[in-house]
């Protein structure tokens, strides 16, 4: 496909942007702010959510200084109480559930399935805004005055008893739940609508799978989140008794509904870290991903299943054994897909060329570190070792492994692998491959000493704790300065690669995707050509094959 | 790396606890293992043979590997089921003990009416049952050593069963975040030898029990003013009634347990015996939580008829 070269441009910053882009079409402020470009938009959403992303780690650093010491010497117990509860609400909502959907997904979702926008651009805008909005309002209210709930907002403690800034908290969180919402039905009107000639459902690249089940899950869930927090603020402004035992309301009741969202919301954290590593790890195997079908059907029984176990969060809540067993009971059966999505990675391996770029290393990470993570939530299903593990630091590990060592390495495995079609340059292998790494031990050395710590019965949201626990706590805050470091330093390659980084190719990896035959960066309109797809997703083998003849472009060879 | 065991429970979840390390062990030395031999062999450049699989064969290996982790999961969860479904009846002799939490404290309440603040005091070997309420936020009741954790809820009893069979003290921790001093809401319970705890027992404030202080707010409260044998007042009989269903204006019964009892002193508008109208007041903020401790252990305790 050849194109005309128009002139290059120069912009704000007054640098070289190379031939004409989403990047060139536009360099004023206003043409980012009120573009319609699903491309722009997600650039920035990743201002956003990188801002928070660090706000977040810097609070998580400050508690694990504070825990060196039993005696905790730095901070009050409030504020304490405040910072992990800062940690905990910008992490999950303001960083792991818009992670990856709005960066990778915005930008990539409509262009592997050869769409050359989302179906609602300006809905996608407006979600935008609804996030800055609602991450403004939080902001303000976890830094001045600080809230100290945890992210949980459990009742009667948030309506009637906390002595911190819930309401704002709640209403930033409210506002951001419906630029989930707006994007999760974005996501799917995009997929059924607008997917290109020839690309049949049984040809959507896993990652758009993956998007199509976390926008149902975005979708349906989301909304009860944004009433749970609605009942929590009129109980709190006005008095209205809803969960107020003293009026024969139920504090479980909260718990119920918050939980109904919040786990799903695990799952919001986790499928789009799946889509992402299934399209690296094929491409970098060079292989098709084993049991295709059965990794989609894996993610929509998920996304399913996903809405029935919320009562394991409360089995020593105080809810009947029978339902705590069939809450158990389902919380082993979603376990499965998980495990058959493992296994499939670790099959797409077999008999491939596997090439050990920073995306493929974060992306084995998340293999490794999932795997750990599922398997821990094993004990969390079983009613009985979870009555002795909940609350304690066991949890904090295994969610810590599912979410940040799965959900962020697989999104530092897309933000590589993209990286080259998103800014058209290349980021420096070796040093994102040491980060890769580094990212890995130091994660381990953070969090496995505490899976130890909460099986000795070290209770979380603890700012002074006993001194038998003193070791594994300094361990776990060396490691975490490891991972800071881990953390920190691809800010500074990619920024580097960003101005002085060399100009990618249209398809530096040699990948199958649609998104990787447009240029690098995209045109506007994302093709310059009308897409028509003839094949299946990942026709990376027979291995003779040369890099244009696996794409979903070209008619499929009998082999 | 588990805490001591020091009730007859722990050996049980301890059992299940390694069995669930073992198997979710192997699995992790599964998947690491194949991960880094395929790494190895089929890195780019060997020689290693890569033909493409059969259709057939890869379907196989699906379902084979989908039923084997299904069972192995199913049979975790029976197992984890069986142990818990085993812990659910209460023996009918356990030795019941009221715990109050508030923000940041433990308060106990001994049957022969011993107190006592962040520390509780048991015998070796008694089955204890604890009921347990809060006086305002959640809080958990979590003794490591027993392997036992419970929510402690403000409007509602929730109870603990457990036999303690190793003497000593055992931490006790609040596992549900509370607010402020939620890491000092700590406490140790001592187990002791049915000797030493008739001494300990002995040696504390002699008190009356929680039934006879009960029955005095019965008086002070004004309870007996409607209660018992009042000439203008349809109140009902409440002597004997413990463990019984009660018919409900409205149709259908309840049992009058701990809980009803409560409800029907703090929010006495929720659950209206047939037959009586729903005019008596609430006792918010005119009861304490210990108060309404002693009241229901006192009706539990007179078994006859005060009445007529």
């Amino acid at each position: 496909m050849t194109v005309a070269q128009p002139p290059h441009e120069t912009t704000l910053l007054g640098r070289d942007l190379g031939e004409e882009s989403y990047l060139t079409d536009g360099t004023t402020l206003m043409s980012w702010l009120g573009t319609t470009d699903h491309k722009r938009i997600a650039i920035l959403y990743a201002v956003g959510i990188t801002f928070f992303f660090f706000l977040g780690g810097a609070a998580a650093t400050l508690i694990r200084l504070e825990l060196i010491s039993p005696a905790g010497r730095m901070l009050t117990n409030d504020e304490y109480n405040r910072t992990f509860t800062l940690h905990g609400i910008i992490m999950v909502w303001f960083f792991l559930v818009p992670s990856i959907p709005t960066t990778m997904g915005n930008f990539v979702l409509p262009m592997c399935i050869g769409a050359r926008e989302v179906a609602f651009p300006r809905i996608n805008l407006f979600s935008w805004y609804l996030f800055v909005v609602g991450g403004l309002l939080t902001f303000f209210a976890l830094l001045f005055g600080g809230v100290d709930t945890g992210w949980t907002f459990y009742t009667p403690f948030s309506t009637n008893y906390s002595n911190s800034n819930v309401l704002l908290a709640a209403a930033g969180i409210f506002v951001t739940g419906f630029s989930s919402i707006a994007t999760g039905i974005n996501f799917i009107t995009t997929i059924h609508m607008l997917r290109a000639k020839g690309m049949t459902w049984m040809r959507l690249p896993l990652f758009a799978w993956a998007m199509y089940a976390v926008s149902l899950v975005m979708v349906l869930a989301t909304p009860v989140l944004a009433i749970t927090l609605l009942l929590v603020f009129v109980e709190r402004a006005f008095g209205l008794p809803i969960f107020d035992p003293r009026f024969g309301g139920d504090p479980i009741l909260f718990q119920h509904l918050f939980w109904f969202y919040s786990h799903p919301a695990v799952y919001i954290m986790v499928l789009p870290a799946m889509g992402v590593v299934s399209e690296v790890i094929a491409c970098e195997a060079r292989r098709r991903v084993f049991g295709y079908e059965f990794m989609v059907y894996a993610m929509l029984m998920i996304a399913v299943v996903g809405f029935m176990v919320w009562g394991h969060h409360m089995f020593v809540s105080g809810e009947s054994q029978f339902a705590n067993l069939v809450f158990s009971f389902l919380s082993f059966v979603i376990a499965v897909p998980s495990a058959i999505k493992v296994f499939n990675w670790t099959g797409t391996l077999y008999r491939g060329q596997i090439r050990f770029s920073a995306p493929m290393l974060y992306a084995l990470g998340f293999v490794g570190l999932f795997t750990i993570g599922g398997l821990t939530g094993l004990f969390l299903a079983s009613v009985p070792l979870d009555i002795d593990l909940t609350d304690t630091y066991f949890v904090v590990a295994h969610f810590h492994y599912i979410m940040v060592g799965g959900s962020v390495s697989a999104f530092f495995a897309g933000l590589h692998f993209w990286w080259p079609k998103i800014t058209g340059r290349l980021y420096p292998e070796r040093f994102a491959q040491f980060a890769a790494i580094t990212m890995f031990f130091g994660f381990n050395f953070t969090f496995f000493p505490q899976f130890i710590l909460g099986i000795e019965g070290m209770p979380r949201r603890y700012h002074l704790y006993p001194q038998q626990f003193q070791a594994l706590n300094v361990t776990s805050s060396l490691g975490a300065v490891v991972l800071a470091f881990a953390y920190l330093f691809p800010l500074f390659y990619l920024a580097w690669s960003l101005f002085r980084g060399e100009r990618a190719p249209n398809n530096p990896w040699d990948a199958t995707g649609l998104e990787w035959q447009t240029r690098s960066p995209p045109p506007t309109r994302n093709f310059d050509f009308d897409p028509d797809v003839r094949a299946a997703p990942y026709g990376y083998h027979p291995e003779h094959n040369a890099p244009h003849e696996v794409s979903q472009t070209h008619e499929p060879q009998t082999p | 790396m588990l805490p001591i065991a020091a009730s007859t429970y722990a050996p049980r979840i301890d059992l299940l606890f390694w069995l669930m390390v073992a198997i979710s062990g192997a699995i992790i030395l599964l998947v690491t293992t194949l991960l880094v031999w395929f790494s190895f062999k089929y890195r780019r450049g060997t020689k290693a043979k890569r033909g493409a699989l059969m259709t057939r064969f890869t379907r196989e290996v699906e379902i084979t590997w989908t039923v084997a982790t299904f069972f192995t999961f199913v049979f975790l969860f029976w197992w984890g089921a069986s142990v818990l479904v085993a812990t659910v009846p209460i023996p009918r002799h356990a030795m019941e003990i009221h715990v109050v939490a508030k923000q940041w404290m433990w308060k106990v309440e001994h049957p022969d009416g011993q107190r006592e603040i962040d520390a509780l005091h048991l015998p070796l070997g008694v089955p204890i049952k604890l009921v347990m309420t809060s006086q305002d936020v959640i809080h958990s009741f979590f003794v490591p050593a027993f392997r036992v954790k419970q929510d402690v809820l403000p409007g509602r009893y929730t109870e603990l069963n457990f036999t303690p069979d190793k003497v000593g003290t055992f931490p006790l921790y609040c596992a549900e975040y509370c607010g402020t001093d939620h890491s000092r809401m700590t406490g140790g319970v001592v187990v002791m030898t049915p000797g030493a705890y008739a001494r300990w027992s002995q040696a504390q404030p002699q008190g009356d029990s929680l039934a006879d202080r009960g029955k005095r707010l019965f008086t002070q409260l004004g309870c007996a003013g409607c209660h018992v044998n009042s000439e203008t007042v349809d109140a009902p009989d409440l002597f004997g009634i413990y463990g019984k269903p009660q018919p409900m204006t409205g149709g259908g019964f309840k049992l009058a347990d701990e809980s009803y009892l409560r409800d029907s002193i703090m929010l006495p508008k929720q659950d209206v015996v047939a037959g009586y109208a729903p005019i008596m007041p609430s006792y918010q903020g005119v009861a304490s939580e210990e108060d309404v401790v002693e009241l229901i252990a006192y009706l539990k305790q007179s078994g006859g008829s005060t009445s007529r």
